[in-house]
């Protein structure tokens, strides 16, 4: 066994799933994607679509028939508000997590027992990839809560059997300090957050490179090779990149292996199409398109063919590693309207509800987002009205205040908010520019 | 006995201030006094003129937020303790001062306080009782001239 | 086993509760065997314990019977500051799952570390609170506690898990969507702080939301301390019943004892963590029943035992049997403390943290106060620092500055948010000796 090969076997969490040939790994899709068809029966949603079609398990033959099978959108997911996608007794779920909606209101996102089961798994198989060790002490600096960044991962170093201290986020010179106390080798959190800790150490006198980290697992925002190059060469670590969302399971849908050429896709839990957003066929290997999911082996709340409005290419040539799973690469845009702040999603229409819950109705609004240092800002420039203008300093900062605490309600961001004079925002023939994104876009 | 006030939302950047001003100038009308209250990010403009019905529809053809508040000026003697002696008299009333300013005037010896109650008209009634003196439109911009 | 053939549809016994139902006897017995093994894990793995029995001529063999312990030194707050961070672990680094920490009594922080085992006697004790609270298998448990470094929130999380129970991890804040939640997923249980969920019944209110028509069954409450009017209050409004539960990071966190359905005193998992009261000026032992302060073995705790840590939470222990039938002591509500800390939203706060970072930013120490009110229902921690000719400043700005300098530096120490009101020099009353450096006007009013 060359020496290569050595390399990449310690760093495979589970070696006979994790290489298996793609012919084996095709049939085992197969088998569970008509088992799931046969699970999905159990869901009215799907109950009712499949019928529609006449479609079931006994109409898949190849994994090529997939495509006769019905999509799903976020949007019906909405429309099934809170629980209506469940495939199993409520009381036999063991979480409940929580993703953004288009407005106010949360899609909800369930797990059984065994589904957290393979999400730790999932997540310990990429963390591995990427250098994790049983020794190691890892610093989680994601927000825990409702929204799943923080946990897939916790639970992922829990499996390997490494440390972890759960920072969560903010408080960057805390973080800074518990690092260079606890000394962590690997830190976790999104790649813009990675490089804020970097200037935050260099504030407080302390080299960025002499921090003990040695391994970055970074996700939740799209980034940039030149991000990754700058993360790397500020820190002095290895910086790998991993992708998820919340309603297909989280984090742990792909990450990087050693190689670094692409993310992994979990191809025994989850079937992933590459497909043109306009006529919903797949586009070829290698080809931009917008990836559509399917959960394998989730029990809690099983999804077919859920589109996750994220831009990337596939990639199914062999790789170096010794994986044989489809790569995808880095999300390059959105096929919707959705902002990534911070590592939290944000759409337009949460803002739009947060003004209309002050206001009573919408105002001319602008949304600019920006990154002045490492982090994104959000401006809201909101023109004042006059029911809503009064002489009195206190009203007005209040009127500030209200709408900035809303705006944190509705879209979980803390975003800034500028009254500005009527007018000011400039109009368009047509539907108004509501969003400036001004930062550099992802490659 | 109350005067009219007009307040505009202003955004706190260079220029903004010299904008509605002009627009009253341009149109003849005389600034009897203003205050600016402001944050770092916008401020409230507060004018008193003497055509105030005028100069609200000027500035709000031109674009302005403008709101219109009832204030109570009060005339004091210009010497030091006279602000002092005014909020004495009204200290005990339950009167709630939401904001005040003061100007002097360019003859004589007295200062006008404007204040922004709650309350204006049991503000005035208060100052009557205690000794005070209001002064309404008509005397206020005599005082000026 | 037992856990699969345990009903879900009846209350009452819960097999993650088997051991609250010792014979007493057999607890004594536990307690004695794992007291030993404790007191030799930590003699042989953590130095200062040892060089402190050395010099009372002490070895872990002098441990014959329970009451033994009273020979065994302290160990106080500042010991874990002083040997930060990993001073006092008796495990291996390789051992260690897992890190918390929070600001010491200074703002320099200490850490507590957990091994496996660690981890399962604490998810075991927090399942054997939820069961003490009459939550079964099956429940929605929403977890209001904060989820990070502070040990609220995975203690909750971990210990609902091993109940069975459906965890929704929504972790503190954002109160709206906290009550959307209990409304949309029928959530039966829900554990905060009590003050945070008081505010939450206010808010409940103004959305038009009534808590009692929903299914809301049992609200745990903990990380400060509360009184039977507040539980009236959140009993009678929220339609639930409130239950007390008590721990600290230092000894494990949540999960050290619990009101069962009694509701009078806290049952103390004392098969893990053996309870003394002692008079906190003298250090004596004092009989069952009197008031003092709390001390705390961990009888089980392998990554960082406690030998008889002084909490400074005033209590006193319950003997006589409890109509639940657990054979575990009990202590009441804790009241007070026998020094000057105070909590806030769960969080510890001592004012020589403020101290710290008044003095960090100034220089020199200006004169403060801290003052802490309760908005509905919501605790809001307010400093008033009188302004000096040093950083006054006719610009608004330049003032403003100064104020979110200080806002901040509290900030990081604490990890809360507090009001900052710069106010005109000698404001703040002067007393004769000690000022009083904290106004509590939280219970005025309730």
């Amino acid at each position: 066994m060359s020496e290569r090969t050595d390399r990449h076997l310690s760093r495979i969490w589970e070696p006979e799933t994790e290489t298996l040939p793609r012919q084996p790994l095709e049939a085992l899709q197969l088998e569970r994607l008509r088992a799931l068809l046969d699970r999905l029966a159990r869901v009215p949603f799907y109950r009712e679509h499949l019928a529609a079609r006449s479609v079931g398990a006994q109409s898949i033959r190849t994994l090529a028939d997939i495509q006769r099978l019905p999509i799903t959108t976020k949007d019906d997911l909405r429309l099934h508000h809170p629980l209506g996608f469940l495939a199993v007794p409520r009381h036999a779920l063991a979480r409940i997590h929580g993703s953004t909606g288009t407005t106010g209101r949360p899609t909800f996102v369930a797990y059984t027992a065994r589904d957290l089961d393979i999400w730790s798994n999932l997540c310990a198989r990429f963390l591995v990839a990427g250098g994790l060790r049983p020794e190691h002490t890892a610093q989680i600096a994601f927000g825990y809560g409702l929204f799943t960044g923080g946990f897939g991962l916790h639970y992922g170093i829990e499996r390997v059997g490494a440390a972890i201290i759960p920072a969560a986020a903010g408080n960057t010179r805390r973080q800074i300090e518990i690092m260079r106390d606890l000394d962590p080798e690997v830190l976790i959190c999104t790649p813009s957050y990675a490089l804020t800790i970097a200037d935050g150490a260099r504030e407080i006198g302390i080299d960025p490179r002499a921090l003990p980290i040695r391994y970055g697992h970074f996700g939740g925002e799209p980034w940039t090779e030149d991000m990754r190059r700058e993360i790397e060469d500020q820190l002095d670590i290895q910086a790998f990149n991993n992708y998820g969302l919340s309603e297909i399971i989280g984090p742990g849908v792909s990450g990087e292996c050693a190689e670094r050429t692409g993310m992994h896709i979990q191809e025994d839990h989850f079937l992933v199409e590459c497909l043109d957003p306009e006529t919903l066929t797949p586009v070829p290997d290698g080809e931009p398109g917008e990836l559509v999911i399917t959960t394998l082996t989730r029990e809690a709340m099983p999804l077919l063919r859920y589109r996750t409005r994220d831009i990337a290419r596939l990639d199914r040539e062999p790789c170096a590693c010794g994986r044989h799973t489809a790569r995808m690469s880095r999300v390059t845009g959105r096929t919707d309207d959705m902002l990534i702040i911070r590592g939290v999603n944000v759409f337009p229409s949460q803002i739009e509800e947060a003004l209309l819950r002050v206001e009573g109705t919408t105002p001319h609004y602008q949304i600019e987002v920006t990154r002045p240092g490492t982090l994104d800002e959000v401006h809201v420039k909101v023109e004042i009205r006059p029911e809503l203008f009064s002489d009195r300093m206190d009203q007005m900062q209040a009127l500030h205040e209200r709408i900035a605490r809303e705006i944190h309600t509705v879209a979980g961001i803390r975003a800034h908010v500028h009254l500005v004079e009527p007018r000011h925002i400039e109009r368009f023939v047509g539907k108004a520019k509501r969003v400036l994104d001004r930062r550099a876009r992802a490659d | 006995m109350t005067l009219q006030q007009l307040s505009l939302f202003l955004e706190n950047r260079p220029g903004r201030l010299g904008a509605p001003l002009e627009t009253i100038a341009n149109a003849g009308i005389n600034i009897l006094t203003l205050s600016l209250a402001d944050t770092a990010q916008f401020g409230i403009l507060r004018l008193i003129v003497r055509e105030w019905d005028r100069a609200k529809q000027l500035l709000e053809d031109a674009g302005w937020v403008v709101n219109l508040t009832e204030v109570v000026a009060v005339g004091v003697d210009d010497r030091p303790g006279g602000l002092a002696a005014v909020l004495a008299a009204l200290e005990g009333a339950e009167l709630n001062i939401e904001y005040m300013y003061a100007f002097t005037l360019r003859r004589g010896d007295k200062a006008i306080l404007v204040f922004r109650f709650e309350d204006p008209v049991r503000a005035i009634q208060v100052m009557k009782e205690r000794g005070l003196h209001p002064v309404d439109a008509e005397e206020l911009f005599n005082l000026t001239t | 086993m037992l856990k699969e053939l345990w009903n879900d549809a009846e209350g009452g016994f819960h097999p993650a509760g088997a051991a609250d139902f010792l014979p007493e006897s057999a607890l004594r017995q536990v307690q004695l065997t794992r007291l030993r093994a404790v007191v030799s894990r930590a003699y042989d793995h953590v130095a200062l314990f040892r060089q402190r029995m050395d010099e009372r001529g002490l070895t872990p063999s002098a441990i014959q019977s329970l009451d033994d312990i009273r020979q065994l030194p302290f160990t106080v707050k500042t010991d874990l500051r002083d040997t930060y961070p990993f001073g006092l672990f008796a495990s291996p680094l390789g051992e260690v799952v897992r890190l918390h920490a929070s600001s010491g009594t200074t703002g320099k922080p200490i850490v507590v570390a957990y091994t496996r085992e660690d981890i399962a006697v604490w998810s075991e004790v927090m399942a054997r609170t939820f069961a003490c609270c009459g939550m079964h298998r099956g429940d929605i448990l929403q977890n209001a506690f904060g989820y990070g470094l502070f040990t609220g929130g995975l203690g909750a999380h971990y210990g609902a898990e091993e109940l069975g129970a459906t965890v929704v991890p929504v972790s503190g804040g954002n109160t709206d969507r906290q009550i959307m939640l209990i409304r949309d997923f029928a959530v039966s249980a829900l554990c905060c702080t009590p003050s945070y969920f008081t505010h939450l019944i206010e808010r409940a209110g103004e959305l038009g939301v009534d808590l009692r028509a929903l299914p809301l069954r049992i609200g745990i409450f903990g990380a400060e301390p509360w009184t039977d009017g507040m539980r009236d209050h959140i009993e009678a409004a929220a339609g639930i019943r409130a239950y007390d539960i008590y721990g600290l990071s230092e000894i494990i966190g949540p999960g050290v004892a619990s009101e069962c359905a009694v509701q009078e005193g806290l049952h103390l998992f004392e098969d893990h963590f053996y309870p003394e009261i002692i008079d906190p000026e003298t250090g004596e032992v004092l009989p069952d029943g009197a008031e003092g302060e709390l001390v705390l073995t961990t009888l089980s705790k392998k990554a960082m035992p406690m030998i008889r840590y002084r909490t400074r939470d005033i209590t006193s222990l319950i003997t006589e049997p409890c109509d639940c039938g657990r054979t575990l002591r009990r202590m009441r509500r804790i009241g007070r403390r026998s020094d000057d800390m105070f909590i806030i939203r769960g969080v510890n706060v001592y004012p020589s943290q403020v101290e710290a970072a008044l003095l960090a930013v100034e220089g020199t120490l200006p004169h403060y106060q801290i003052i802490l009110t309760r908005d509905q229902g919501l605790d809001q921690m307010a400093v008033e620092v009188e302004v000096t000719p040093e950083v006054f400043s006719d610009k608004v700005r330049a003032l403003e500055d100064v104020r979110a300098r200080l806002a901040k530096a509290i900030e990081h120490i604490l990890g809360i948010r507090v009001i900052l009101r710069l106010v005109e020099p000698r404001t703040i009353a002067r007393s004769e000796g000690k000022a009083k450096r904290v106004i509590d006007r939280r219970h005025e009013g309730t």
